[in-house]
């Protein structure tokens, strides 16, 4: 009885304390108040109204570009039943895998590892050169690579040299051509992030588990990549959504051609929604693209969380 | 995500234009009634075209000094004309007041709103007597009302090199029969003068609403059961026409009779042709339009005055040679009012000085169109300026306009996607022609759908 009396008594302040808690708290978030009115704004507003408009057949030209109307899931239906759709997301799963799972990241730990075993001279070279790449604005470097992959480019004057005469890379080849670009364009980033990570691995732990007798590649795969899991990670779904969304490269480089040979998503939301003048169908490849980077980043968050930190 | 951005970005672009052009909004009036109007119009490196808008301009702004013309020609391809078109003129701080218009896209424009409709101008427009009803109906939206003056039309036909001709033992002048007549000269050339390239047949998605009109409508509306569309209106699906005409492309393509990958991909393809290729003897035939010639004239980039001696043209053959025997297909461009303009009068008033009969003349002289006024396509001046306008004016009788239905441009999207999958390998004709059947039957409806033999 006596418990229950001092609880009762207790209770009143004790609530009072939590109010005053709550209003602190409140009063504590006002200053994020700003940044989530412009996220609201800039990215949950778009995100909207891109699920709005493909529920519309909102149009560039004809009757629908005065008065869109609401045509249910007929966006979804028609892209689903359309024969270029399958091929489109099967292209742009390539060019992820490709590109940014395999290439760059790949490409970019290698990179990172090696120049922290190289020598500073060359690492300032290599960083720099592969560094060039990522700070070219888009269209320069797509013009680049065009440059470099077309009948009569470089790489194929190069290959002329030893006697090669080579194809019409951006013909014969065009996905491996845009994805080897991806990875020339955005190894870069990939290189930064896992060099930063590396520098955080303790020496000691290496160099305990070299006293062990563990070889290199064993220090590498059991000791350094799981201790930098969240980079890799993080690196992962940015590169990921970084590609995803490639547009330029692609167009400027093949078009989406020969025929859809190498038309990605984002290629077919452009062609729908601006040549073909069907803005609401293509906002509705364009809600797939978003839904697909989505499903991306909760397997990397999930998969590569870290159980003990 | 990417298409919003995409927005974004297009309305960035257009923002910034025209905040360059000092011209927030269109057609300004000032306090002093003096007028801004904005005339757009597509540069896809047309120099006759560019310096034609330029002297309209100079002479219209000198009879009425109170008016300002902002002339924006917008450079680019002309599939990326109409896209960045449909953007100005969705937002009535960007839509223009004057808009040089295709005529297959205007019943689509009227009916998103983005054109005046110009009956009560017109009515007090003596000139308009000038025009032919056929000419007249080619400016009408679906709704009757009269939204575009036509410039002048255009028809296409075959035009060849004589000296390649006569390398090959081709004799000139020369007059095919039938298709296989078309392929077997392109087969001899290949042969006999391998460094050129024998012929070119318009397709694929990168030269756009041209791998329909020069390209693909030449042959399918001269094939047996041919034509997009019965004699109601209806569009045809399943028929033979339809795949026989992309059976010749597959010829042209898979025999190697035509241009490569790297040319037919590139957004500078007819670029290439008419400004490269066919001057520099590169070229042996061309199915392409009467109004090439505008790229050899005095007034373009690099004048070509030899081409009278070298380019012949021969009218397109029907598939096995059947009446009418020559196909040809015709369009031409229209001058239009904006929607969202705010001096209508003043626009109307650009546009009949653009097209009175000296200024029309000179753009079908400089421009090489097929005049549509009476008083210029009889001038002697007209006449004596253009070598071929007797022959173009005897395809005219047997042209045939695109559906004039505001889905044709969906339409024509579809048959560049099957032209592209048959050019590339990637589908045979008939499977090319089905999925054709299907997206068309998507795009009109099955109503408006009939099946063709």
């Amino acid at each position: 009885m006596t418990s229950s009396a001092t609880t009762a008594a207790d209770h009143p302040l004790r609530a009072r304390r939590i109010g005053v808690l709550r209003a602190r708290t409140l009063a504590r978030s006002v200053p994020l108040l700003p940044a989530i009115v412009l996220i609201a704004i800039f990215l949950v507003g778009p995100i909207i109204s891109s699920f709005y408009g493909s529920f519309t057949n909102s149009s560039l030209t004809g009757s629908a570009a005065q008065n869109p109307s609401f045509v249910g899931f007929d966006n979804y239906v028609n892209l689903f039943k359309s024969p270029g759709f399958p091929g489109a997301v099967i292209l742009t799963v390539i060019f992820i895998f490709g590109s940014a799972v395999i290439g760059q990241n790949v490409v970019g730990m290698l990179l990172a590892a090696l120049m922290r075993s190289g020598g500073r001279v060359v690492g300032a070279i290599v960083g720099t050169a592969v560094v060039a790449a990522w700070v070219l604005p888009e269209i320069v470097s797509a013009f680049a690579a065009y440059a470099f992959f077309s009948e009569e480019g470089t790489f194929n004057n190069l290959l002329s040299l030893v006697g090669i005469d080579g194809p019409n890379w951006l013909f014969t080849f065009p996905m491996l051509s845009v994805i080897l670009a991806n990875i020339w364009r955005g190894t870069a980033f990939s290189m930064l992030v896992y060099s930063a990570a590396l520098q955080d691995v303790p020496p000691e732990i290496t160099e305990a588990a070299e006293m062990d007798g563990a070889s290199g590649a064993k220090r590498f795969f059991l000791i350094t990549l799981p201790m930098i899991r969240g980079s890799i990670s993080t690196n992962l779904m940015l590169t990921t959504l970084q590609t995803l969304s490639v547009f330029t490269l692609i167009f400027v480089m093949t078009g989406g051609g020969p025929g859809t040979a190498s038309t990605t998503l984002p290629l077919l939301a452009y062609q729908e929604a601006f040549k073909f003048s069907q803005l609401g169908y293509g906002t509705a490849i364009a809600t797939i693209l978003l839904l697909v980077g989505a499903v991306f980043s909760f397997i990397y968050i999930r998969a590569l969380k870290p159980e003990v930190d | 995500m990417k298409n919003k951005r995409l927005i974004g970005a297009a309305a960035a672009v257009l923002a910034v234009s025209a905040a360059l052009t000092g011209c927030s909004g269109s057609s300004q009036s000032q306090a002093d009634g003096s007028k801004t109007i904005k005339v757009v119009y597509s540069d896809a490196n047309s120099a006759a075209l560019v310096s034609w808008f330029t002297e309209v301009t100079a002479e219209f702004e000198k009879s009425n000094p109170n008016i300002t013309v902002d002339l924006e020609p917008i450079k680019g391809a002309v599939s990326d004309y109409y896209t960045k078109l449909a953007l100005m003129n969705s937002n009535p701080s960007t839509a223009p007041d004057v808009i040089y218009e295709d005529s297959f896209q205007l019943k689509s424009d009227a009916e998103a709103g983005y054109l005046a409709p110009l009956d009560t101008n017109l009515a007090a427009w003596a000139d308009w007597s000038q025009y032919s009803d056929s000419v007249k109906q080619a400016g009408q939206g679906s709704d009757g009302k009269t939204y575009g003056v036509s410039v002048g039309t255009d028809a296409r036909a075959l035009w060849y090199n004589k000296d390649i001709f006569a390398k090959a033992g081709i004799s000139v002048p020369w007059q095919p029969k039938t298709w296989e007549d078309v392929l077997n000269a392109a087969r001899t050339i290949k042969a006999a003068v391998p460094d050129v390239t024998p012929m070119n047949v318009y397709s694929g998605a990168a030269i756009g609403e041209g791998a329909s009109t020069q390209g693909f409508l030449m042959l399918d509306y001269g094939a047996q059961n041919g034509g997009l569309t019965d004699s109601s209106g209806k569009w045809l699906t399943g028929s033979t026409g339809f795949v026989n005409s992309l059976d010749f492309i597959n010829t042209v393509y898979s025999e190697k009779l035509g241009y490569g990958p790297q040319v037919t991909s590139s957004t500078t393809y007819s670029t290439q042709v008419r400004t490269q290729d066919l001057p520099a003897g590169k070229l042996a035939i061309d199915l392409d339009g009467s109004y090439i010639p505008q790229n050899w004239g005095a007034t373009a980039a690099q004048p070509w005055p030899d081409w009278t001696n070298v380019m012949g043209v021969a009218a397109m053959p029907t598939e096995t040679g059947q009446a009418p025997a020559q196909n040809s297909i015709s369009g031409g461009w229209t001058l239009a009012v904006g929607a969202k303009t705010k001096a209508q009068d003043a626009a109307f008033s650009f546009i009949s000085t653009a097209l009175n009969k000296d200024n029309a003349q000179k753009l079908a002289i400089d421009y090489s169109l097929i005049p549509v006024r009476q008083d210029v396509s009889t001038d002697p001046a007209y006449l004596a300026s253009n070598q071929n306008a007797a022959f173009f004016a005897g395809l005219i009788p047997d042209t045939h306009f695109r559906p004039a239905t505001s889905q044709y441009s969906q339409v024509s999207n579809q048959i560049q996607v099957a032209t592209e999958a048959v050019m590339t390998g990637q589908q045979s004709p008939a499977d090319a022609a089905k999925a054709y059947d299907t997206a068309v039957t998507g795009i009109v409806g099955a109503d408006n759908t009939t099946t063709g033999k």
